[in-house]
């Protein structure tokens, strides 16, 4: 097994496996409708790739059980993600009975979790809704951190006029409050994926910055910096090449962590009504829908089901930040 | 019969780490008696540290004692309950770290530090404790310690701080002081200072001593006896002056081999180092620990266990972990070396003249804005090196030597003055600014070795980069043959490109740092400190294969040291400097004999020699180094000169005398009186 697993462990080769898995479900989620008839088989090289990076995770992670089970929740929803057109579901979006309970049986199919109101199957809505949240939380992620960071590199590095203009800048964004920015941004825009990327951007990036600023003042005094600046290096190489490869540490644990908020933050905006767009399922639009009839607790579960993944998602990723932080003290 | 304040019996020390179970020290034998001064010297990793947490009983969740016992006035510390170790660590063992701003609580006053010791201990009041701290503080020869007492640790300086902590350690009056590297962290002059405390300390107090270091020049001003260690184990103890002539285990011979003494000479006797590589403490030989690295190695003698000490002669106290130690021959001549041609200089490569750097410094407080002060950095610096050439620049901290570092590789530009390479003014030409054939002509050798590599890359990368960069190379195939051929040169296996800096040691990373300055065929090399983070051992190889590659290569080096011994051992040339000023510049036989600049005569004195044939005039500084900020006014060195005029060295800077072609001070005494200085070491004849 660890034979078969090693020329898989090279960082170059586990960022292949990465995209493999990433590029389709984004493809996937972002642009389905303008893939056509190919759509159907998009997913199918994610799969593999999804279980080739789990049993990476966890053959690598062996010494630390929270982040095996933080890694676990997450490449569940991953693996759900990447899997759910091949299951054997029904149309998350059409309605076939109203109310049913959960164990319900209608019209010959069972209703493992229920129906919502508008007779919705809730265990497909619920599988299929872990999609979105992932591919829009992760990317807004990754873009936040993208800004942050180079953001974060030029401050700490360049300093001067550089770094106060940007600190600055971002000491007015953190001042607002989270969900006001958010609000404010989402209603400017209005409400679609591509605009919750700019607004977790925005309110994310300057506490990204300021992080990345901290790592890059203490380490551009060190002395492979000044032999990169003494041979003439491009301050951008210097900084992407020489700097920011030694501050991933705490980026990676502080990047598992702001996936947890931003899930969370997507949910709440799609529940506000400023996120993602009906009728396809998402978690927040499935709370946000169900809020008033579930206010009956025989409806209950309308809300507990979603509720519920979202727990278990953020639950992951803070384990696993946890669990990488605890394994980066360790060594 | 006395008792011994502390007896270490067989002691077996182990760490249990993922590893298993990893042995630090092994059947370690120590005995001292009240009022002896015990030095402990080896390498790093060699254990030393551990015996003395040992002795604090202090090793931590993962540390513990496997074997033997620790008797502390004839008790077995191991049998003593947790509330009784307490009363004694503090009171009667104290310990003194090499840190002293990790040592103090930087949040309490110095006076509440110091006045907790005896309050907790003695249970006095507070009036009294204070009194006493403020007459410990005396004894410790701080000047104004009412001011001391006042302040909070960052407010004084790294040498007053390390006066304080030792203070405090002896606040306790204990009966055993543990020193655990005390000067490391110090300026020479500054150390010369303490080192004369704690030999005070040691002749007054009847304190006994545990000075543990890895400078055995220091080990023989402080102490009577020693005990060498070699990867967990004491391989030499004895009498100070029959280990250092007489020495009697091949990896004590392999240390003074390696460091430079008065008598070596980069040319005609070369140090020698000992080959390979301390071995890891899981990966230990079977037999004697040092056997892979010994020349007289014998199979079936040296490669099994016991192996235990053995006295040198019936009943002496001098005693040995060699099998051989009988056997070998110890009066043939050291050990083999190969004497070399000297290097002729060759034309001019470097010109530096009248080169002066001011920082303007805006010390704005919350509405004062604009008070601004000048730091004087460089102040006038003129020196000349020639092609295969070294020069030394020899300077404690603040004297500016790493902002000319700076402005000769071009990261802040000059306030005036001329840095000539070639026909090239490089003083006001930023890196950015210079081509790449210039940029690779001048590179640098930085000093610290876990920082001189980015953790990020293999080291293959880091060096093909350097090559590619200044397009020595460009091909892929020719880089990575220009690759194979520099690892070849600082003889590491190629299969070393692949690795990280992590994998690497301390000695290995400089070798690349080393290969990285030399991979674009430079003229010029700046090293800065290049060995003095790095083992004694290691030291002597690196600076070895510095000087071979140098040698082949015909470089000027610059040779950027605080430490005179190596500087006497390698440079051509000295400049020595002190606050952003030159005081003195000459050839190295001029620098090293009289006349003297004051300064070199102090800096000459305070290094530790660890010959015991050499005799020193003593001659210690008193003071700190004031700050760059704010110099003295007219010879920078007038507040700790030993030969100050008042109303002419504190007023006018001091005048150029030149004595030989090149040799010039700058001091204001007279001719005669430099000229009439004693030289500051001897040799005694044995």
């Amino acid at each position: 097994m660890a034979g078969f697993l090693a020329p898989f462990r090279q960082p170059r080769r586990i960022v292949g496996v990465m995209l493999l898995m990433w590029v389709p479900l984004t493809l996937y989620v972002m642009f389905g409708d303008g893939l056509g008839g190919a759509r159907f088989y998009v997913l199918m090289p994610a799969i593999p790739a999804t279980l080739l990076l789990y049993v990476l995770a966890i053959t690598s992670w062996r010494e630390s059980p929270v982040a095996l089970i933080g890694a676990t929740l997450v490449f569940f929803w991953l693996l759900v993600a990447v899997l759910v057109p091949y299951l054997p579901l029904v149309d998350p979006n059409k309605p076939m009975a109203p109310f049913a309970v959960i164990g319900a049986v209608r019209n010959d199919h069972l209703f493992v979790l229920g129906a919502d109101f508008k007779g919705r199957d809730m265990l497909a809505r619920t599988l299929w809704g872990c999609q979105r949240v992932l591919v829009w939380g992760v990317s807004a992620t990754m873009v936040a951190y993208v800004v942050g960071c180079l953001l974060g590199l030029i401050a700490g590095y360049l300093s001067g006029w550089w770094d106060q203009g940007i600190s600055f800048v971002s000491n007015v964004l953190l001042s607002f409050p989270v969900m006001v920015l958010f609000i404010l941004i989402l209603n400017y825009l209005g409400p679609s994926g591509f605009n919750i990327v700019i607004a977790v951007t925005f309110a994310s990036a300057p506490a990204i910055m300021r992080i990345v600023r901290g790592i890059t003042l203490d380490m551009k005094s060190r002395d492979y910096i000044y032999a990169a600046q003494t041979r003439g290096e491009h301050p951008l190489r210097i900084m992407v090449f020489e700097l920011l490869p030694n501050a991933r540490g705490p980026i990676i644990v502080d990047a598992c962590l702001r996936l947890g908020y931003t899930t969370v933050a997507i949910t709440t905006l799609t529940f506000l009504g400023l996120g993602l767009q009906p009728p396809d399922p998402d978690w927040g639009l499935m709370i946000k829908e169900s809020a008033k009839v579930a206010m009956l607790f025989k409806f209950s579960y309308m809300l507990l089901a979603p509720a519920l993944c979202v727990s278990s998602l953020v639950l992951g990723f803070n384990l696993m930040a946890d669990g990488l932080r605890e394994m980066s003290l360790r060594d | 019969m006395e008792i011994p304040v502390l007896e270490c019996r067989n002691l077996s020390i182990s760490y249990y780490t993922r590893q298993g179970e990893v042995p630090a020290v092994v059947d370690f034998n120590l005995r001292l008696m009240p009022g002896e001064a015990h030095g402990i010297v080896g390498e790093s990793g060699c254990g030393k540290s551990t015996v003395a947490l040992a002795i604090m009983n202090y090793m931590g969740r993962n540390g513990a004692i496997v074997g033997g016992e620790i008797l502390f006035e004839g008790r077995d510390m191991r049998t003593m309950s947790a509330e009784e170790l307490r009363q004694i660590r503090g009171a009667k063992i104290a310990m003194v770290y090499q840190e002293p701003m990790a040592s103090l609580n930087p949040s309490m006053k110095i006076a509440e530090q110091l006045a907790e010791v005896p309050m907790y201990h003695e249970g006095i009041g507070e009036a009294e404790a204070l009194r006493r701290a403020e007459k410990m503080l005396v004894q410790v020869r701080l000047p104004d310690p009412q001011r001391i007492m006042n302040s909070y640790p960052h407010q004084i300086s790294g040498g007053q701080q390390q006066r304080v902590v030792i203070a405090m350690a002896l606040l306790s009056n204990p009966r055993l002081l543990l020193l655990d590297e005390p000067t490391t962290a110090l300026d020479v002059t500054v150390e010369a200072g303490i080192v004369d405390l704690i030999k005070e300390i040691a002749r007054t107090t009847g304190t006994s001593l545990i000075y543990i270091s890895h400078n055995l020049g220091l080990i023989l001003e402080t102490c009577t006896r020693l005990t060498v260690m070699y990867s967990g184990e004491a391989v030499e103890s004895g009498d100070i002056h029959a280990v250092f002539d007489e020495m009697r285990h091949p990896y004590t011979r392999g240390l003074f081999n390696s460091i430079p003494l008065p008598g070596a000479d980069k040319n005609s006797r070369p140090l020698v180092a000992i080959r390979g590589q301390l071995p890891l403490p899981h990966a230990r030989p079977a037999g004697c620990y040092f056997a892979p690295r010994c020349d007289h190695f014998a199979a079936g003698v040296c490669d099994h266990r016991p192996l235990p000490m053995r006295a040198v002669a019936e009943g002496a106290s001098h005693a040995v972990r060699c099998a051989r130690f009988a056997e070998i021959d110890w009066a043939a001549a050291t050990l083999p070396h190969t004497p070399r041609e000297k290097v002729l200089a060759g034309e001019l490569v470097l010109s530096v003249e009248e080169l002066t750097k001011h920082y303007t410094v805006e010390s704005s407080g919350a509405f004062l804005v604009g008070a601004r002060r000048t730091v004087k950095a460089n102040e006038q610096i003129s020196f000349a090196a020639r092609e295969a050439e070294t020069v030394a620049i020899v300077g404690e901290s603040g004297c500016g030597k790493s902002t000319f570092a700076k402005v000769l590789m071009g990261l802040e530009d000059a306030t005036s003055g001329r840095v000539q390479l070639g026909d090239l003014d490089l003083a006001n030409l930023p890196v950015q600014s210079r081509n790449e054939r210039t940029i690779a002509r001048l590179q640098m050798i930085f000093q610290n070795p876990f920082d001189t590599l980015n953790p990020s890359h293999t080291v293959g990368a880091q060096i093909s980069r350097v090559i590619r960069k200044f397009g020595v190379e460009r091909d892929p195939e020719k880089v990575e043959a220009r690759l194979n051929q520099l690892l070849d040169i600082i003889k590491l296996p190629r299969e070393f490109a692949h690795r990280r800096p992590r994998q690497l040691s301390g000695g290995q990373k400089q070798r690349i740092g080393i290969a990285r300055a030399f991979a674009g065929d430079p003229k010029v090399v700046i090293a800065d400190e290049p060995v003095s983070a790095l083992d004694v051992s290691v030291q002597a190889a690196v600076t070895g294969l510095l000087m071979d590659i140098q040698r082949d290569n015909r470089t000027t080096l610059l040779f950027i040291s605080h430490d005179l011994s190596v500087v006497r051992y390698l440079a051509d040339r000295v400049v020595v400097m002190y606050l952003g000023r030159i005081m003195e510049k000459g050839s190295t036989e001029e620098i090293f004999a009289p006349p003297y600049h004051p300064y070199t005569e102090a800096l000459l004195a305070a290094v530790p020699i660890a010959d015991t044939s050499v005799r020193k005039r003593r001659i210690v500084l008193s003071g700190e180094i004031p700050s760059p900020s704010n110099p003295p006014k007219g010879c920078p060195f007038n507040t700790r000169c030993l030969y100050m005029m008042a109303g002419t060295c504190d007023a006018i800077p001091p005048p150029q005398r030149e004595f030989a072609a090149g040799h010039v001070i700058a001091c204001h005494l007279p001719r005669e009186t430099l000229l009439a200085m004693e030289p500051v070491i001897s040799i005694a004849p044995a």
